[in-house]
């Protein structure tokens, strides 16, 4: 009786946890095998705890080349998707023009076409054009991709932002480009900050799409990938774990500073 | 308190404004003279926020001219002008805190000592306390004493308000009003008003402009609109006025005669819109709480020379310091009066016989050919 009610008054928090922990879990293997010292190739079985991996995490050939790589082109991808959807999320929300709503639907095409295909037809128009396949072939094939989520994250902002506040910056004497930096931009920033997170996240870890892409040019993933056939090295765990903790910690630092900011707000 | 000095008036000549074919502002001649409270006073639609954008310069004009003083600044980008805006829906800065929020103006002109003249508009309006709070943070009232900060910290030569009391409640509304009027008196700047409540343009305003349909219908002191009303627009808007149509009987002397339901009328000549003709039309009207009411049995006692129609009492509602009566009469159907409750006549009660008793000065006549409704619908939807 006792229990049920228990159960009963804590459903939420259980549901809770419970799907927290089928989230995480993975993550938690990861980290775990990160310390593991494999027999063999084959980082599948635990055997002992060892911190010779994390000492040297590029002691695998091509490993660390294939992440630097990897976080360049998602940082140029970051850039310039974020920068041409924004540009592309207040054309849309501000202005009437020919073809709007065209561009309004075709923008999502990128988000609802399956990764294979969309691949594949990259991959032929690259080939037609004679484009020598490499760096340049996988950032514009990233661009394209994150493009649409970055523009469906501002656009959201923008759109909820009364087109007043900037009548009133130019009532105060900010001409153009003021009204652009001190309001318009600043108000913009949650939307455009979390299309650009949006976009890192997904041109780093793409697969499929890069793949078919690269030629001869190795990205993160495609190692992963790549040495999964031959044998797992504990160094991969490493460099998972790393970049979890890494967001993890991101995560809260900016919680910290938005809830300092918000003590700060209140009355002195 | 109202300098006349014509070196710091806002006029308007011949401003209009049309979006393909409709026009939203006729051509507009408007002097607001300096130092001024000055209301334009009219229902949604009717042209008043966008003579106050023209003013502002966020919306530019069709035709016309806005002078500030004898300076053109018609082609003036809003940024430039001398002239600030306390928006409708006060629009903030959501990211930035109260005294940057008012700080703005004054840093975008590249002023470095503002912080002392912040913590000043900050006590005028009384939010010395909320300095470090964003806008989502403070209440209605708060948000719109920042907003008239925010604007007055910059000396405007004139302040635009945009319906700055619309998002209050009523009671807040009152306490905002007499908040404003008292920063108006202090501070001397000309202050133009836009607004659809017809109380509210009266309690604060020195001048009113009352606009329909993008024209200004009528322009002056509140008591001369509420008294002289030259329009029936005028007349059902501000305030309720009895209007009847009626045959001008006799118009020789300085009183002219109409006739309606059988009731004999005189209306002074010069409270006449335009000199009434034998034969012709008049809209009379008179005030509802100019008109006194006594019961059929008594109407032996009411003095000579009275306007009077006798009529029956349809509805009567008690409101405290008046009662107010509808009374049908062949002249009119639903004549309101208003009578204080001095001493309640207890005979009074709906389906009773009355006879309705005015003063013939305090009648006023408008010309025939408009439309006897114009201006009531709207007062009711924004009461």
């Amino acid at each position: 009786m006792f229990a049920i009610r228990w159960i009963r008054r804590n459903l939420v928090v259980i549901a809770g946890l419970l799907t927290l922990a089928y989230m995480i879990l993975p993550n938690i293997v990861v980290m775990v095998f990160s310390f593991n010292n494999p027999k063999g190739r084959f980082n599948y079985a635990w055997q002992e705890f060892s911190l010779d991996a994390w000492k040297d995490p590029c002691g695998v050939a091509d490993l660390c080349g294939s992440l630097s790589l990897s976080l360049q082109i998602a940082a140029w991808a970051t850039v310039g998707a974020t920068v041409l959807g924004t540009m592309i999320a207040f054309a849309l929300v501000r202005y009437r023009f020919r073809a709007r709503g065209a561009i309004n639907s075709l923008i999502f095409l990128p988000m609802a076409m399956p990764e294979v295909v969309m691949a594949a037809s990259l991959l032929t128009l690259f080939l037609n054009m004679g484009a020598q396949l490499g760096f340049w072939t996988v950032l514009i094939a990233h661009i394209m991709f994150c493009l649409s989520f970055v523009v469906t994250a501002v656009k959201a902002r923008v759109m909820s932002m009364d087109p007043r506040l900037e009548e009133a910056a130019r009532d105060l004497y900010a001409g153009p480009v003021q009204t652009f930096l001190r309001v318009t931009l600043p108000i913009a920033a949650p939307g455009i900050a979390a299309g650009a997170l949006l976009a890192f996240a997904l041109s780093f870890d793409d697969f499929i799409i890069t793949n078919f892409n690269a030629g001869s040019t190795v990205t993160f993933p495609m190692f992963v990938w790549g040495s999964a056939q031959r044998g797992t090295p504990v160094q991969i765990n490493v460099i998972g774990t790393a970049m979890f903790v890494i967001a993890v910690l991101m995560v809260l630092g900016g919680q910290l500073v938005a809830s300092r900011r918000k003590n700060n707000a209140q009355p002195k | 308190m109202t300098q006349k000095t014509a070196g710091g008036d806002v006029r308007l000549s011949g401003i209009s404004k049309t979006y393909g074919s409709f026009t939203a502002v006729h051509p507009l001649d408007l002097t607001i003279p300096q130092g001024s409270f000055f209301a334009l006073l009219g229902a949604s639609g009717c042209g008043k926020t966008t003579t106050l954008r023209m003013i502002a310069g966020l919306e530019d004009p069709s035709t016309g001219t806005v002078f500030l003083g004898d300076k053109d600044v018609t082609d003036l980008q809003p940024y430039k002008r001398p002239v600030n805006t306390v928006f409708q829906s006060y629009a903030l800065f959501p990211h930035l805190d109260v005294a940057e929020n008012i700080a703005f103006g004054l840093r975008r002109r590249g002023i470095k000592s503002y912080k002392k003249q912040v913590d000043d508009m900050l006590d005028l309006v009384q939010l010395g306390a909320f300095a470090g709070r964003k806008p989502h943070q403070l209440s209605g009232g708060q948000q719109q004493r920042v907003a008239v900060a925010r604007a007055l910290i910059n000396h405007p030569q004139v302040l635009l308000l945009d319906e700055p009391l619309g998002a209050l409640d009523l009671k807040l509304r009152r306490q905002m009003q007499l908040e404003l009027k008292r920063i108006q008196t202090e501070v001397g700047i000309t202050f133009v008003h836009v607004t659809h409540d017809q109380e509210e343009a009266m309690t604060m305003a020195d001048q009113v402009a009352v606009m329909n349909g993008g024209r200004v219908e009528q322009l002056g002191a509140p008591a001369e609109l509420y008294e002289n009303p030259r329009t029936t627009f005028v007349a059902n808007f501000l305030g309720t006025s009895n209007l009847i149509e009626a045959e001008v009987v006799e118009a020789a002397g300085d009183d002219t005669v109409v006739t309606c339901g059988g009731a004999k009328l005189r209306v002074p000549g010069d409270r006449c819109v335009s000199r009434p003709r034998a034969g012709g039309k008049l809209l009379v009207g008179v005030r509802p709480e100019k008109v006194s009411v006594a019961h059929a049995d008594d109407a032996g006692a009411i003095a000579d020379g009275r306007n009077r129609i006798t009529g029956r009492i349809v509805a009567s509602s008690f409101i405290g310091v008046s009662t107010q009566y509808i009374v049908d009469s062949p002249a009119c159907s639903d004549f309101e009066v208003y009578v204080q409750n001095i001493e309640r006549d207890a005979r009074l009660t709906p389906g009773a016989e009355v006879v309705m008793h005015w003063n013939p000065d305090h009648t006023f006549g408008l010309d025939a050919d408009q439309d006897i409704d114009a201006g009531v619908e709207t007062v009711e939807e924004s009461a």
